[in-house]
């Protein structure tokens, strides 16, 4: 197989015209003769599914939870980016796009990111268009802020509650079309399987969760926007029904994987505090803007935090580290995630933690109370404040927070082109669930962005690309490879609810999560890494000896649902560990212990690794074949980060 | 720290079978964990007893998606105002507590199993009308329409609903006028909202009246456990809205 991204000839900024305009259309009245799935409502899937059906085409839509509105993007706090250059402080497409590049770690292609930020402004028209209630000032225009660590303000924020607001946008969309009859609307349906015909992707195999019917679907193409894999490591930041089900099944059917190491930590979680948590919850970055990071220098003193014997406030000034500022002393607390992030479990490693299973360090706001008073403090963060006192009981206007690193996103996902088609001809995929945009690591309020764009914009134009391709006669499901597929879903439920052992999917879900946490985490090695994929290999099999599920598979049945789940996870973490040992070099989120700077910072290793890993699945138990996409960077010089 | 607690969980096969209240005992819980999570604990119980485990609906785990509504001890979203079933923790419960769980009960949320209720009337009443009507393509520059902060934060005030149905299943009425009267506020105060103001609004409470929600008569309980403190000043907007568009 070889690669081809289809980056269009031509300068950086006409690129994306040449594409448009050397691209076959479908004539306005034949749209209708064509039929689309969507899989998925997050922004990615809802924006999509909602353009598409503007322009004509007959659209079903699929998403597992009860309503489109409640996809996992709704959670999004922060923000969205767009180059604007409202607030006149020198942003430009140009900035916006170098930018992205180089918190990518130079690990993404230069046509991609700059499209997305040329069609970023667009973006903000749309949602206002819509009535997304977008921060204003008082003059009436809108307003913005800045956002992990950019120098200009170009990010566009509703309160806390972003995500939601694009959200209910794209949803509101979506809606109109169901309304209009353009969009067949399939709630609490999960996709399970692809199906091919020929090579192309004709449709997908789907249970019903309410009744357990599994139906197929037939179209001339199918779009996967299913968003990110961080539940791989079962504790994440990512809503408890975020999965990789669909695109690792595309991906056994021949879709690629590219970067599957690729994944972002956000420093500023709330600790696990036992053994019975299922997910974890993100404190506003913002927080890193007052708060003080720090550990105490002595593991005694960790030790009697950690047992309650003492409070933090006993702990003189001179017994604490504040290690980001001694570290960084340039950036201090403000240091990028991944940074803030591996030196946060480096002291914890280092028997200097100060929670009860020793993974926590203290943020601590007393100094900025003083220097400012506990009114501004209570403005900029009252409501995060409130929030971290109903869920830890303990009051940060008094003592500090706890705080520590989770899985937050996925940069790696399906490998796709310039048109965001994957290597299955007919296969689209979109959002955080394809691995597009963000190279090594993804800069903050820019997912939000990127779903957006691969869905009211590029999708509509390029899909058309491909249906031009195809003849008009209706695609149905009576072609064998349906049945086919189905009966393949058929037996594997009838495998999971047959096994009868003794541990419960969330159970074996959790030792993967720890496998994963330890050894392909925000640290690897090459012994880490082996030793994870032998893990993960034998979990495996202790899936297949010793699941178990209860219930019914005719009736809504949570177990078996995430029985399959974690089937999926526990074959995409492997491949995660391989592509992790594979870069033996450390670049954005992903951190290799080999490979690092004599005073310990992540070290690239461009002459090695400056392409795309994309990997091909070549059976069950079979190594997977690894295809280099090099990527060229002709518009930027490769640099390295420093925060000294 | 850790506490007992006794559950007393409302178990119903499907639809069509009749349910039932039963009751569990769950002891020295760590009061760290969540309310969702005590659930989880329970259901690993169960289905290592051979048992079915109670269905819930939960998914961000944050407050924000709108898909857990537990009705607990009488309230939708329990006691406690402003949050969601989900931001529950055991340390606001009482050693030794009873705690009852009861789905959201409402003739237009039909139980699906257990603690699961349908909820997709929500949705209809946002297909007939929720939206402004802009194609992707055509959007004029997001600075071109200058709204005062007072209305755009009065706007976010009403379309921060998470659509998660406390205010009906809390409602003695069963009634959706906050949830739909949010929506129209939202899309009403706003001056891209203007040219399907009136038609937006007739269609929407069209739909909601087709959905077997029963009436409002003023009782503010949907206020009281709306998770997310939607006042019930936009259902007074409504009514106005809805009668100035019969009339005009
Ligand atoms: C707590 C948090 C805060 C964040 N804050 C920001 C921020 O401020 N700014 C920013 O830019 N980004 C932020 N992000 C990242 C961003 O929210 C996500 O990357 C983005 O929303 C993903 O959108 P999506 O459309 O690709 O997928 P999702 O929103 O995850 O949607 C996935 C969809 O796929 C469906 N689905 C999944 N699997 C299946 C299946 N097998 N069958 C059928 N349907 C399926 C689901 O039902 C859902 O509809 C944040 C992330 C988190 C976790
Ligand atoms: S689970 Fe999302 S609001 Fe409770």
């Amino acid at each position: 197989m070889k690669l081809d991204s289809k980056i269009p000839k031509g300068n950086l900024s006409e690129k994306w015209d040449n594409r448009k305009f050397e691209m076959r259309l479908v004539n306005p009245a034949n749209k209708r003769k064509f039929d689309i799935i969507v899989v998925g409502t997050g922004l990615a899937g809802s924006s999509a599914a909602a353009s598409l059906a503007e322009l004509g085409y007959n659209v079903k839509s699929f998403c597992f939870q009860d309503s489109a509105r409640r996809a996992h993007s709704i959670a999004a706090q922060g923000g969205i980016n767009a180059a604007k250059n409202y607030q006149n402080d020198g942003d430009s497409v140009f900035r916006l796009f170098y930018d992205t590049i180089k918190g990518g770690d130079y690990r993404a292609r230069e046509a991609n990111v700059y499209r997305l930020a040329q069609l970023s402004g667009g973006i903000i028209d749309q949602c206002v268009a819509q009535g997304v209630p977008f921060a204003r000032d008082y003059g009436g225009l809108l307003d913005n802020r800045s956002f992990g660590g950019a120098q200009v303000s170009r990010t566009f924020y509703a309160q806390g509650e972003t995500g939601q607001q694009l959200l209910l946008g794209a949803y509101a969309a979506l809606s109109r079309q169901i309304h209009l009859g353009k969009i067949e609307y399939f709630p609490y349906h999960e996709m399970l399987e692809l199906v091919l015909i020929n090579g192309h992707a004709k449709g997908i195999v789907t249970r019903n969760l309410i009744t357990g019917e599994i139906k197929t679907h037939a179209a001339h193409a199918v779009i996967i926007a299913t968003g990110g894999y961080s539940n791989v490591f079962f504790l994440s930041s990512n809503a408890m029904g975020s999965n990789a089900s669909a695109v690792w099944r595309a991906h056994k059917k021949g879709a690629l994987f590219a970067n599957p190491c690729f994944t972002q930590v956000h420093p500023t979680c709330i600790p696990q505090m036992g053994d019975h948590q299922a997910k974890l919850t993100l404190m506003s970055e913002s927080l890193r803007n007052d708060g003080r990071i720090w550990v105490p220098k002595s593991k005694e003193t960790a030790k009697k935090l950690r047992e309650e014997k003492i409070k933090p406030a006993d702990v003189p000034e001179d017994e604490r580290d504040y290690y980001l500022e001694r570290k960084y002393p340039s950036f201090g607390n403000l240091v990028p995630r991944d940074v803030a992030s591996r030196a946060a479990k480096e002291m914890c490693d280092q028997g200097l933690g100060i929670t009860k299973n020793g993974n926590g360090v203290y943020l601590d706001f007393e100094e900025a109370i003083g220097r400012l008073g506990i009114d501004v403090i209570k403005s900029r963060y009252g409501n995060l404040f409130h929030m971290y006192e109903l869920l830890m009981g303990d009051n940060p206007y008094k003592t500090p927070m706890k705080i520590f690193p989770a899985l937050h996103y996925t940069m790696g996902g399906l490998w796709v082109d310039y048109d965001l088609m994957t290597t299955i001809p007919g296969l689209f995929c979109l959002g955080e669930a394809n691995f597009s945009d963000h190279g090594a690591n993804r800069l903050g309020a820019s997912a939000l962005m990127q779903g957006l764009a691969d869905g009211y914009f590029i999708i509509p134009s390029t899909i058309g690309n491909y249906l031009a391709s195809l003849g008009f006669e209706k695609v149905n499901a009576d072609h064998p490879n349906f049945e086919k597929e189905k009966q393949k879903v058929l037996k594997q439920i009838e495998k999971f609810m047959s096994i009868n052992g003794k541990s419960t999917p969330d159970e074996i879900h959790r030792e993967l999560g720890k496998i994963m946490w330890n050894h392909v985490g925000i640290a690897r090695s090459e012994n880490g890494l082996k030793e994870a994929i032998k893990q993960i290999q034998s979990l495996r099999k202790i899936f297949y000896k010793d699941l178990k599920v209860t219930g019914e598979t005719n009736n809504l049945n949570e177990t078996l649902e995430k029985a399959g789940r974690v089937a999926d996870f526990l074959e995409l973490a492997e491949l995660m560990a391989m592509d992790a040992l594979n870069r033996k070099e450390s670049c954005g989120g992903h951190f290799r212990v080999e490979s690092q700077s004599k005073e310990g910072e992540a070290a690239r290793n461009d002459k090695m690794f400056t392409y795309v890993a994309a990997w091909e699945y070549a059976g069950e138990n079979k190594k997977p074949k690894l295809h280099k996409e090099k990527l060229t960077y002709e518009n930027v010089t490769m640099t390295t980060r420093s925060y000294k | 720290m850790t506490i007992n607690v006794k559950l007393k969980i409302w178990r119903q096969k499907n639809a069509q079978t009749k349910g039932k209240f039963e009751t569990y005992v769950m002891e020295n819980i760590n009061i760290h964990l969540s309310f969702l999570e005590l659930l989880d604990e329970l259901n690993e119980k169960l289905i290592k007893n051979d048992e079915i485990p109670i269905s819930f609906s939960h998914d961000c785990r944050e407050g924000i998606c709108g898909t857990c509504g537990l009705f607990i001890n009488g309230r939708a979203h329990g006691h406690l105002r402003g949050v969601t079933t989900c931001q529950l923790h055991m340390q606001m419960f009482k050693d030794g507590e009873t705690i009852v769980i009861e789905p959201w009960r409402a003739r237009a949320f039909p139980v699906i199993k257990d603690l699961v209720v349908d909820r997709s009337a929500l949705d209809k009443i946002i297909q007939a009308g929720g939206y402004m009507s802009a194609n992707v393509g055509g959007a004029a520059d997001a600075d071109a329409i200058f709204i005062t902060k007072g209305i755009a934060d009065n706007a976010f005030a009403a379309a921060k609903c998470i659509g998660c149905g406390a205010c009906v299943a809390t409602c003695k009425n069963a009634s959706a006028m906050l949830f739909t009267a949010a929506k129209v506020s939202h899309l009403a105060i706003l001056p891209q909202g203007q040219c399907e103001r009136m038609r937006r609004v007739r269609k929407m409470v069209d739909e909601m009246d087709r959905n077997s929600f029963g009436n409002c008569t003023n009782t503010y309980a949907c206020e009281m456990d709306c998770p997310k403190n939607i006042s019930i000043a936009h259902i007074a907007r409504m009514n106005r809205e809805y009668l100035r568009s019969v009339l005009t």
